[in-house]
């Protein structure tokens, strides 16, 4: 049995360090003084300076960030009430439209968003790639947002309404202040989602509109520079930021039964 | 359960804002582009009109003659295939250790342990594809320390960046949590009474797992890997920065479809027989999965 267990750890610490591993260079090689992601040579803050100079980035940063507050405010609204839907009523059509965009490729959603918005004439920009955000998040809201209700005492709405509560004082007295932690943690992962999505953004962009995951792209298409890791760095920080806040409101978030 | 709280109206009210939203957003654009695979191709890229110069309505089956006909796209599907079984097989195999190791240890440190395989899956897609490119990069230790051994026995220099294998370890790298956590849900909840059973029996270690703990395991394996497959199958991004010209995989034809060429029927084409393959292999992983526990609950295993 101690042996059977050495190996379990020693080939879990392997699959952890391939996880990490990576990440952890990215991180360094930001503070690295050389052009060159080879060899560590002397500690810096040049790219983080030229971060803050390179005016393509920050403004890709700026769209990015407002994208995302848009895209994590509406999902947050759509994504409770399918959540609510979802576990109240017994619904056909509003859980296949709600689970299909998580279920099916990536690359789908985003050909079938370009056909779209060209056909009818929408200029690709900033809209469309919120209303196309708006449109995967709502599944990764309503998924925890349901999971949440699931676990709430419904006899407490019941007893609201028997002293004469309307429906929606009901909702917004009673419901939603006990979902609250789903609905934060829901919103904070559609934030996250929606700073983070590449595949559906580079369709639905059009040519003239940058976000941080498309400038990245275009730079590490061209050359590989410490200034991408300086950004991956701040973008990790941010990210990470937004999952400790998460899991203080909803610890249950990030164990496995809603991930 | 009464429903007084919800009469007729206020079901629609809840449902219907996300129900249209989707409806426009989501079910429109895909039926869409159902009916464009079924046009012809603009002459400056896109879609030709639907209703032609003589007034006829013009749909015919020229793309998918063309994807059936012509073997490129079917070998390129079959490539994409076995990268993403390939990847699923992998992910597999380093997920099983971490999952055991997770359900077997304590609960207080369970959610850590868990929480450190779901981090890195929180962190930017194109940070963790960027991140290949620095440890497999010419100037790196991994590839001077492997092109040092391979000059000493006399052979070229090989790169590692832009190559099938790199292409390879960054699916394996972007999948796993995948596969970990719906493997880790599974072996969570088996019952140690039954390994305790098998041993004063006399089973050994190895019978142990693969008479037990694995059968028992499928619903989990089945569940990680179309996890892991229905993504891979249709990634673009990890070929398109760190594969070489040979290593395209079927997203980067269908980019190249709507993006380079604008072919957008053939495009279409390809999106939907993606879609299909890999919502067809996930089905019959979930059947497969269901017959195989079935099989177990009636005891003939």
């Amino acid at each position: 049995m101690p042996k059977r267990t050495f190996w379990l750890a020693a080939a879990a610490l392997v699959a952890y360090a391939f996880l990490y591993l990576p990440l952890v260079i990215v991180v360094v090689y930001s503070f690295n003084d050389s052009r060159l992601n080879a060899e560590w040579v002397g500690f810096t803050f040049d790219w983080y300076r030229k971060l803050a100079a390179n005016e393509e980035m920050l403004l890709a940063a700026g769209n990015s960030l407002l994208i995302a507050l848009v895209a994590s405010a509406v999902s947050t609204v759509f994504g409770t009430l399918a959540g609510l839907a979802m576990h109240r009523y017994r619904l056909r059509l509003l859980p296949i439209l709600v689970l299909a965009p998580i279920a099916i490729p990536e690359i789908l959603m985003g050909v079938s968003l370009l056909i779209f918005f060209v056909m009818l004439n929408f200029t690709l920009g900033l809209v469309s790639v919120a209303l196309a955000h708006i449109a995967f998040c709502i599944g990764f809201v309503a998924i925890v947002v349901r999971a949440r209700l699931s676990g709430m005492d419904e006899s407490l709405v019941e007893a609201a309404r028997d002293c004469g509560a309307s429906p929606a004082q009901a909702f917004f007295h009673v419901t939603l202040p006990l979902i609250m932690p789903g609905v934060i943690a829901g919103a904070l992962m559609a934030f996250t989602l929606s700073i983070d999505d590449f595949v559906i953004t580079f369709f639905t962009a059009g040519a003239g509109t940058v976000t941080l995951p498309l400038q990245i792209y275009s730079m590490i298409k061209i050359a590989v520079t410490p200034e991408v890791n300086a950004v991956s760095t701040l973008l990790m920080l941010l990210t990470l930021m937004l999952i400790v806040i998460a899991s203080k409101v909803s610890p249950s978030l990030l164990r496995s039964e809603h991930a | 359960m009464t429903r007084r709280h919800s009469g007729r109206w206020g079901k629609w009210l809840v449902a219907g804002p996300p129900l249209v939203y989707l409806f426009v957003f989501f079910a429109i654009p895909a039926l869409i582009m159902v009916v464009a695979s079924f046009r012809t191709p603009g002459d400056f890229g896109g879609l030709a009109p639907l209703v032609g110069a003589d007034g006829e309505i013009d749909l015919n089956l020229e793309s998918y003659t063309r994807f059936f006909e012509d073997a490129l796209y079917a070998q390129i599907f079959v490539k994409s295939f076995w990268y993403a079984l390939a990847t699923t097989l992998i992910c597999l195999v380093l997920a099983y250790p971490l999952a055991t190791l997770i359900a077997n240890s304590e609960r207080r440190r369970r959610d850590l342990l868990l929480l450190l395989v779901i981090l890195p899956f929180w962190s930017n897609f194109l940070i963790r594809i960027y991140a290949w490119m620095i440890i497999l990069g010419p100037n790196a230790a991994l590839a001077r320390t492997l092109n040092g051994v391979l000059g000493a026995f006399g052979q070229e220099p090989v790169s590692l960046l832009f190559s099938a294998f790199a292409v390879l370890v960054c699916l394996v790298y972007v999948h796993l949590p995948f596969m970990v956590l719906p493997l880790y849900a599974n072996l969570e909840k088996h019952d140690q009474a039954l390994l305790d059973a098998a041993q004063d029996l006399g089973a050994n270690g190895w019978q142990r797992f693969w008479r037990i703990t694995f059968p028992l395991s499928l619903p989990g394996v089945y569940a990680g890997s179309a996890l892991v497959f229905i993504p891979a199958f249709g990634i673009f991004a990890i070929p398109d920065i760190l594969g070489g010209p040979d290593d395209s995989l079927i997203g980067n034809v269908i980019k190249q479809q709507f993006l380079e060429t604008r072919d957008w029927p053939f495009g279409s084409v390809l999106s939907i027989v993606l879609t299909a393959s890999a919502l067809a292999f996930a089905a019959l992983a979930a059947w497969v999965g269901r017959r195989g526990v079935g099989r177990l609950a009636a005891g003939d295993a």
